[in-house]
């Protein structure tokens, strides 16, 4: 008869943190519930200390910087090449026709070849992804960082649109506040350079402002809409499109200084009262009087606060760490902890832990690729490849911090089941890799342990080669589902 | 702004980089002697539709979008279509079907969605209900689950085919589908796939439902010698648009050579993103022109890798709605309402633009701001699938678009 607790606690690595590592089930097996609870309370958890990483500003403007020199070289190349063909013109006038047929013409100058793998923007990227990846693989349950992950999807931004300040957004506006107050992670990263890049706010200008008149751009709703549909209310709350429009107008002088020319501040947030839209606002049956950046920040700060906040973040978190149909009396729960505590994220997170619901609701939510990855890379003690870890959630349609449209990446699984394959062909290289140090049988029982069941036990004991068996462990549906 | 900042490359994904498809022969089609195929193309972030036809026959057009506006003399100048509307100058492929009769283009259309999300217009978009909800499944994939099939095209599987790891809601459903995903790593061998499906079937039916789907479209590509290599890691953060062009070329004419194969997969979904052009549009030689042009090469692949059942092929190219009619203040355009769906095919009599025109009057324009729809994109839909697909009207209005008794499927499309 198999312990409860040791039941318990492979039950709660897998479904709140990253699955578990060798030996993780059995170090939190006296008290799983009490483990994810002291998991919250380490000093730092969550964040991540690491001199070596530049901030998202110092990281866009080398990126800026890099840019230029490049340019710069190339321009250097074109001149050469125009000059060699100026003398090969030369030396051809000064021949006979017989030999200028013969002469070569002048060999285009090869274009300076960069090697995107070499770039300082792809080499700042991957020491990001090796950060990332650090804080996923070391802890021992990894609860806080599957709260990172959750905030960091909810408020996600893109690589595409803002490409070299994705790792130090996530360090620098997500991950101080994931046990802190709502309000303070939503004012951080609504006020970040990269959220105002890539929601355009920071081209946003109020028509009557000073700019406004002077020049012929103007206002760019993007961040306004979004801030109420995806990242406080919720979608079909109640705001409406006049709502919309003047928030804009209130956000309006939200931007960042240009990296052009200001080699240290460049990429950095400011308020820019030129560009401010002038004069009070009303937004959701309140008039926000002008004080500048102020009266943005008390919009946020009620939205914030608003009882629908507390609904759709209550939803999501329920979605997410207990079912895909989320249980109406966890929502209520949490949703009445994010209200009574004036969005205290910790108290909500504990909620979550405490709550019934997560414990109870069938084992069957399926996880998303990076989860998955991440457990795979835990179960057979790796380190972790940045590089082909791209690859991987590339491949699976999950690539890091490239979400195809503000809402993020799915959390339900309509949207993965179908990536399953992939999975299969993934999990098939990494058992090739690992297959000659790694005993299939100890990775069953390290990372799912009384949670396998008798099929997948005897799959895997039945299997024609070690890479085969683990490819099986790897892929069993009580490893793809938490 | 700082070319740093700037989304030179909108970020144009293949929605999921791979196909979804359904490997059934209509039944009463096929009776008929036809073997129709129907791609559907889910361009997700609301594209704007007066930036791929220009009604320039409109006297206030210009006056509408200044210097932004598309027009005949423009610098590239718009491709004419009709005395009232002309083609995005990024878009030569699509210009030369239409001259051909073989696009169609249908303007100032819409789903009945009326707010301004993407992602709920998105879910009405393909769930193909009248108003958002959270749905499991799309119109797509109802029309296919009660479309009578003769037999299994491939008579291995009898799945729809879908590209891509991330499931589009339209052809998510109760018809079973094949995924097909460029750029896999090494696959793992059939044997362990055999195994892991049967620990699926005996534990995890879901889980087992998708494996087979993969296990499948892998046979089908083997036998027809296709090429399922990977290609090694593409950084679309590091490419120029030439590179996006190529890729989506390369998924898109992988696509049809699945859709073309005699016992192929007949109907087939995928998505683009990169429609949301808040800011700098450049419709006629910037960003979204840039885009357009994918979109154009991806259409001439998927013509050229038909081959001859390119006749009998229908290509819908739709989004959840179109954009603000005037510029913002950030040189783009914000959310809005009336936009163009787009028909390419040889099935189609086309060289038509289809328009209850509306009028970009201040007045005209719905809320003020965005172009109105006078077209319900439900008819056009509800008209492929009943023409092409042999769909019956009660099974259009009760299961694939429900509550749309009022909207007549759209007559004629066909050729």
């Amino acid at each position: 008869m198999v312990d409860d607790r040791t039941r318990e606690a492979a039950f709660a690595l897998h479904r709140f943190g990253l699955g578990p590592r060798p030996g993780s089930i059995a170090a939190i097996a006296s008290d799983p519930r009490g483990a994810l609870l002291a998991e919250l309370e380490r000093p730092g958890v969550g964040t991540i200390n690491n001199s070596d990483l530049l901030t998202s500003a110092q990281a866009s403007r080398a990126g800026f910087e890099a840019q230029a020199a490049r340019q710069a070289k190339n321009v250097l190349a074109q001149r050469a090449q125009k000059e060699a063909e100026r003398l090969a013109a030369e030396e051809r006038q000064g021949m006979s026709e017989e030999a200028g047929k013969m002469a070569e013409p002048a060999k285009p100058a090869a274009a300076p070849q960069v090697d995107p793998a070499a770039t300082p923007e792809r080499q700042n990227f991957l020491k990001e992804v090796r950060a990332r990846l650090d804080a996923a693989l070391l802890p021992e349950i990894g609860f806080a960082e599957r709260l990172v992950w959750f905030w960091s999807n909810h408020f996600c931004i893109s690589r595409d649109v803002v490409p070299n300040m994705a790792g130090g957004y996530e360090r620098e506006a997500i991950r101080p506040h994931i046990l802190g107050r709502f309000a303070d992670m939503l004012l951080a990263v609504e006020g970040h350079p990269a959220m105002l890049v890539y929601l355009n706010n920071q081209v946003s200008i109020g028509p009557n402002s000073v700019a406004g008149i002077n020049r012929t751009r103007g206002l760019n709703e993007n961040l306004a809409r979004e801030i109420l549909e995806l990242h406080t209310l919720g979608v079909r709350t109640g705001y409406s499109q006049t709502d919309v429009f003047n928030f804009a107008k209130v956000l309006t002088g939200w931007t960042i200084l240009p990296p052009v020319n200001n080699p240290e501040h460049g990429a950095e947030f400011v308020f820019n009262a030129r560009m401010h839209e002038p004069g009070p606002q009303q937004v959701i049956d309140k008039t926000y009087p002008d004080t500048g950046v102020e009266q943005g920040r008390a919009v946020l700060a009620d939205v914030a606060r608003n009882p629908a906040t507390a609904t759709h973040i209550a939803t999501k978190l329920a979605r997410h760490f207990a079912a895909d149909d989320p249980p109406p009396a966890l929502v209520e729960r949490l949703a009445k902890t994010f209200r009574d505590t004036d969005g205290d994220l910790k108290e909500v997170t504990k909620t979550l832990v405490v709550s019934p619901e997560p414990w109870s609701s069938p084992r069957d939510k399926l996880k998303r690729p990076s989860e998955w990855a991440i457990a795979l890379s835990r179960a057979v003690g790796g380190r972790g490849d940045p590089q082909r870890f791209v690859n991987g959630q590339r491949v699976l349609g999950e690539p890091l911090w490239q979400p195809p449209a503000p809402q993020g990446f799915a959390d339900t699984e309509g949207a993965w089941i179908d990536g399953v394959g992939a999975r299969l062909d993934i999990a098939n290289n990494v058992a090739q890799r690992v297959a000659g140090r790694v005993d299939p049988g100890e990775v069953l029982a390290d990372a799912l342990g009384p949670l396998a069941s008798a099929e997948t036990r005897a799959a895997v004991a039945l299997a024609e080669t070690r890479q085969q068996a683990l490819t099986l462990a790897l892929m069993a549906p009580e490893f793809q589902r938490r | 702004m700082p070319a740093l900042l700037s989304s030179t490359r909108r970020d144009f994904l293949i929605g999921s980089g791979a196909l979804f498809a359904w490997a059934h022969t209509p039944r009463l089609a096929r009776a008929e002697g036809r073997d129709p195929r129907v791609l559907v193309v889910v361009l997700r972030g609301a594209l704007d539709g007066l930036a791929v036809a220009a009604p320039v026959g409109d006297p206030d057009w210009v006056k509408l979008r200044g210097d932004r506006a598309l027009v005949l003399d423009g610098k590239p100048p718009a491709l004419p279509l009709d005395s009232f509307f002309a083609l995005n100058p990024a878009m030569p492929n699509l210009h030369r079907l239409y001259q051909a009769q073989q696009a169609t283009i249908v303007h100032a259309s819409a789903t009945p969605y009326r707010d301004r999300s993407h992602f709920d217009g998105q879910d009405v978009l393909e769930s193909g209900f009248s108003k958002p909800g959270s749905y499991d499944s799309g119109w797509l994939n109802r029309a296919l689950s009660r479309l009578e099939a003769d037999g299994r095209v491939n008579p291995r599987g009898s799945r729809a085919f879908a590209v891509g790891p991330v499931t589009p809601l339209v052809v998510r459903g109760p018809a079973p589908l094949m995924t097909w995903m460029p750029r896999q790593p090494l696959p793992a061998s059939e044997d362990t796939q055999a195994r892991l499906l049967d620990l699926y079937v005996h534990t995890d039916p879901k889980l087992a439902r998708a494996l087979e789907g993969r296990k499948d479209l892998v046979a089908l590509a083997r036998d027809s010698g296709m090429d399922t290599k990977p290609a090694g890691d593409q950084n679309p953060a590091l490419v120029g648009i030439a590179r996006v062009r190529e890729y989506a070329a390369e998924v898109v004419g992988s696509a049809a050579r699945y859709l073309a194969q005699p016992d192929g997969p007949r109907v087939g979904a995928l998505s683009f993103t990169g429609w949301d052009t808040h800011i700098n549009e450049g419709a006629a030689s910037g960003a979204l022109a840039g885009l357009l042009g994918v979109l154009d090469g991806a259409i001439a692949a998927f013509e050229r890798n038909m081959g001859a059942a390119w006749g009998e092929t229908v290509v819908v190219l739709i989004t959840e709605f179109g954009r603000t009619a005037r510029i913002n203040g950030t040189d783009g355009t914000d959310h809005g309402t009336g936009t163009v769906a787009l028909l390419a095919g040889g099935a189609l009599r086309g060289g038509r633009v289809i328009a209850d025109w509306p009028g970009l009057k201040d007045a005209n324009l719905y809320e003020n701001r965005d172009l109105a729809a006078t077209t319900d994109l439900r008819a056009v839909l509800k008209g492929v699938l009943k023409d092409h697909l042999r769909l019956d009207d009660t099974v259009l209005v009760n299961s694939v678009f429900p509550g749309s008794a009022d909207i007549k499927p759209m007559p004629g499309l066909l050729a």
